[in-house]
């Protein structure tokens, strides 16, 4: 047991090293590392530009989308060079986000079902930032039941004609292009009747709104699709096999090995190593101990459920189930170190933004934390995953599998 | 990075599992929880036969030589099948206790007595109510004889001898607290068994009255030798707990599977399922966090004093966890002695209590990063 590279990641860590030493944007390091959930990041920049200008530099020099093949952008690395990757870019990885849906979803999507030219034309682009994707699942009547969702897509010559509404669209409003779930078949049962297509953000006919939330930022947005047209070659696999389709893609949301978590406890950490209570330093007080210590053992646990799971990746193996747990842990966890951090303020953890304690840090933690519990699947969801997945347990019973889905019930009561 | 173990010692807890379900079956467990025999003998005679006390016993002292991680198997198998043995106070507490401190005539005299099986092993720790703290130590050691009641001892009432934590001076500082070797068959400790929440583990209070004992260890070090004993046993005992929280878990999973209620599977209840599921978050939780606790135990890293802490307090929480949910699965049948549910909870809650109770490990935890990031 222990914690060394193996020869060749030893040196595959040098040179990543080395290259991100000489030309990662540093002049925004200590900002990134001081971000936390819930806060924007850079005073004197637009996030956007830096965050595709580093993505640019990256993918000129071979280290975009490592895991990929390089003909469509990658860099043909094992899945234990992209870990050790992801490790050295440390800081700079937070740049990373604004593309996490379109390298980790759209982009697998594509290569397991789009055409080869397609690929070659669409993929290099999406690796190196210069055009942003995003995933058009999620419906106002089809959220943990994604395929429940209404948007129709119907036949009309060599296109598809499009109409309805997505919701929870993550960077729609910066997207050049987007992977769709559509309705295609109402009489059959749900699943059966879904079909998956590639579109252009900027078609004539769709509409992005962005969605105010509970945290007052907009992060989200609504799509609407009005008589919106996609050429039948941009389908994604064939008619009515939309959600195999789509676990291609959420597969892949759920196997991002090694990224990082965010629980808040390193937060609260030092917070409280600083913080002076009534009777004296917040982290000599027993009650404020019990709290932190049971915090710090989730976050060790977290991550060293991590680094078993690299270790697999390591040794050639696929990692087992013990990473599922990740999203279940932390969402929960920093929505109640939030709430604690904002407890030991007293009366003024009320106060929020510039004039707060830390600049508000832990009031918008605790703000943008719901949020955490519900994207990517529900806390419920997870653990229904788990419970079925790796504990074998049956699966629920689904009232409408076999009832056509023009017959399911809308609504709840009258 | 390779942060598991090694191909033989998933070896060796796979043939200490199939060992151990074979000589140690839930009625064969039964035998010590009613009270029938003290502990089993037959299986401790198995375990060293089959090399197991000894596993992290160096060769020259009568072990196998191999080492922690493969001590941390073993333990894990333990746990599971809830062995009613004296493993823990022997070899987690008093063979680590000489391997750390022992001159080389107490090693050759006890570490091989430990590895054949003849000889059972406790520290003696604890006087009354109250964790590990200095000030608790009220036992005293003077002209070589010792004074005082020690209580809870765990497995004392079986055991051939004592590590014991005795006053010998009045400073004020650790430095007052020695260690000493007690022969308990030498005359001088009176024992006497007390009832304990399992009793598949004997606990005993032990009278000295001027006992004639050995230093184990240099005058004034007994503190400090303490701590990390007790730092070692908290790795490894968060082993057992994390093969108990385990087997816990797959019996609250087989009898969701089997149970109809309803005219379902009860397993098939969103209620019973998320049970599960957290169940098995904190199993889990607590496996990498021991894991963590082995490499650093077994490389005697800096960071075992930390590493150890989060060990022992994931591993306790997940078995009482799993311990508790799994008799909420089973519904009635969970709460009568004919199931074995209760089995685990017994242990899983007097094991959160032994090496001192959560809250002292809490404490512990966040003392020590705050010293690591104060340094």
């Amino acid at each position: 047991m222990n914690f060394d590279d193996t020869p060749q990641e030893a040196e595959f860590r040098t040179t990543a090293r080395a290259w991100i030493a000489a030309n990662a944007p540093k002049q925004y390091e200590e900002e990134l590392r001081k971000s936390s959930l819930g806060r924007t990041v850079l005073k004197n920049a637009n996030i956007l530009d830096v965050a595709k200008a580093w993505q640019k530099k990256k993918a000129d020099a071979g280290w975009a989308c490592l895991h990929w093949p390089k003909e469509y952008g990658g860099r043909g690395s094992s899945p234990i060079e992209r870990v050790i990757w992801q490790q050295e870019e440390g800081p700079f990885g937070q740049l990373s986000r604004m593309f996490i849906i379109g390298h980790g979803m759209c982009g697998p999507t594509m290569m397991a079902f789009a055409r080869e030219e397609h690929k070659r034309t669409y993929l290099p682009p999406l690796a190196s930032g210069e055009k942003v994707w995003c995933q058009l699942f999620s419906e106002p009547a089809g959220g943990s039941d994604v395929a429940g969702l209404r948007t129709r897509a119907e036949k009309d010559g060599d296109d598809w004609v499009i109409n309805g509404q997505k919701i929870w669209t993550s960077g729609a409003h910066y997207s050049d292009y987007g992977i769709l779930l559509t309705r295609t078949d109402p009489t059959v049962p749900k699943h059966k009747g879904l079909t998956m297509f590639f579109l252009d953000m900027k078609s004539p006919g769709v509409e992005v709104r962005p969605i105010k939330q509970a945290s007052g930022a907009s992060d989200f947005n609504e799509v609407y699709f009005t008589n919106v047209r996609i050429p039948d070659h941009q389908r994604l696999g064939e008619v009515g096999d939309g959600w195999n389709v789509s676990l291609t893609t959420l597969m892949n949301e759920r196997s991002a090995i090694g990224a990082a978590v965010s629980t808040g406890f390193p937060e609260l950490f030092e917070y409280c190593s600083s913080l002076m209570l009534d009777d004296g330093p917040a982290i000599e007080d027993r009650a404020v101990r019990s709290k932190l210590a049971n915090w710090a053992v989730k976050a060790s646990g977290l991550k060293y459920t991590s680094m078993r799971a690299i270790s697999a990746l390591s040794k050639g193996e696929r990692p087992g189930p013990e990473n599922s747990i990740g999203k279940l842990v932390a969402g929960s966890m920093i929505q109640d170190v939030a709430t604690y951090a904002l407890d030991l303020q007293g009366a003024a953890g009320v106060v929020s933004g510039e004039n707060a304690e830390l600049a508000g840090r832990f009031q918008a933690m605790l703000l943008r934390a719901p949020g955490t519990r519900v994207e990517g699947g529900t806390d419920e969801i997870m653990r229904n995953i788990i419970a079925e997945r790796v504990l074998g347990l049956p699966g629920d019973i689904r009232v409408d599998k076999d009832v056509p889905f023009n017959k399911i019930p809308t609504k709840g009561r009258n | 990075m390779n942060f598991d173990f090694s191909d033989d010692q998933k070896q060796l807890r796979d043939q200490a599992r199939k060992f151990l379900a074979e000589k140690c079956s839930p009625k064969a467990v039964r035998v010590v929880l009613d009270g029938m025999a003290p502990y089993d003998k037959e299986l401790w005679k198995g375990l060293a036969e089959m090399g197991f006390l000894g596993v992290a016993i160096p060769e020259e002292f009568g072990g196998a030589g191999a080492g922690h991680l493969e001590l941390c198997v073993i333990a894990e198998e333990m746990g599971r099948a809830n062995a009613p043995v004296p493993f823990s106070s022997t070899v987690y507490l008093a063979a680590e206790a000489l391997l750390i401190a022992g001159s080389d005539a107490q090693k050759k005299k006890w570490l091989p007595t430990i590895a054949s099986g003849e000889a059972i092993g406790t520290l003696a720790l604890f006087e009354g109510k109250g964790n590990p703290s200095p000030k608790n130590v009220k036992l005293t050691a003077a002209n070589g004889v010792l004074n005082g009641v020690k209580k809870p001892v765990a497995d004392g009432a079986i055991a051939d001898f004592a590590v014991v934590a005795a006053r010998t001076g009045s400073s004020g500082r650790d430095s007052d607290i020695s260690l000493f070797l007690v022969d308990l068959k030498g005359g001088g400790a009176e024992v006497k068994s007390l009832t304990n929440l399992d009793p598949t583990r004997g606990q005993a209070e032990i009278t000295f009255k001027d006992c004639r004992a050995e230093p184990l260890g240099a005058a004034g070090e007994g503190w400090s030798i303490l701590t990390q004993v007790l730092d070692r046993a908290a790795v490894l005992c968060a082993f057992e707990q994390v093969g108990g929280a385990d087997r816990a878990l797959e019996m609250g999973r087989d009898y969701a599977l089997d149970r109809i209620a309803f005219g379902r599977q009860i397993g098939s209840f969103q209620a019973v399922k998320h049970m599960l599921a957290d169940m098995y978050v904190s199993a889990t939780l607590a496996r990498s966090n021991s894991y963590y606790g082995a490499w650093a135990l077994s490389t005697n890293a800096a960071e075992l004093p930390e590493a150890a802490a989060a060990a022992r307090i994931s591993a306790t929480q997940a078995f009482q966890h799993c311990a508790k949910n799994n008799i909420q699965v089973h519904g009635g049948m969970g709460f009568t002695w004919e199931f074995d549910c209760h089995m685990y909870y017994r242990r899983a809650n007097a094991m959160a209590l032994g090496l001192g109770s959560l809250s002292y490990w809490e404490d512990q935890l966040i003392e020590r990063m705050r010293k690591k990031n104060a340094a």
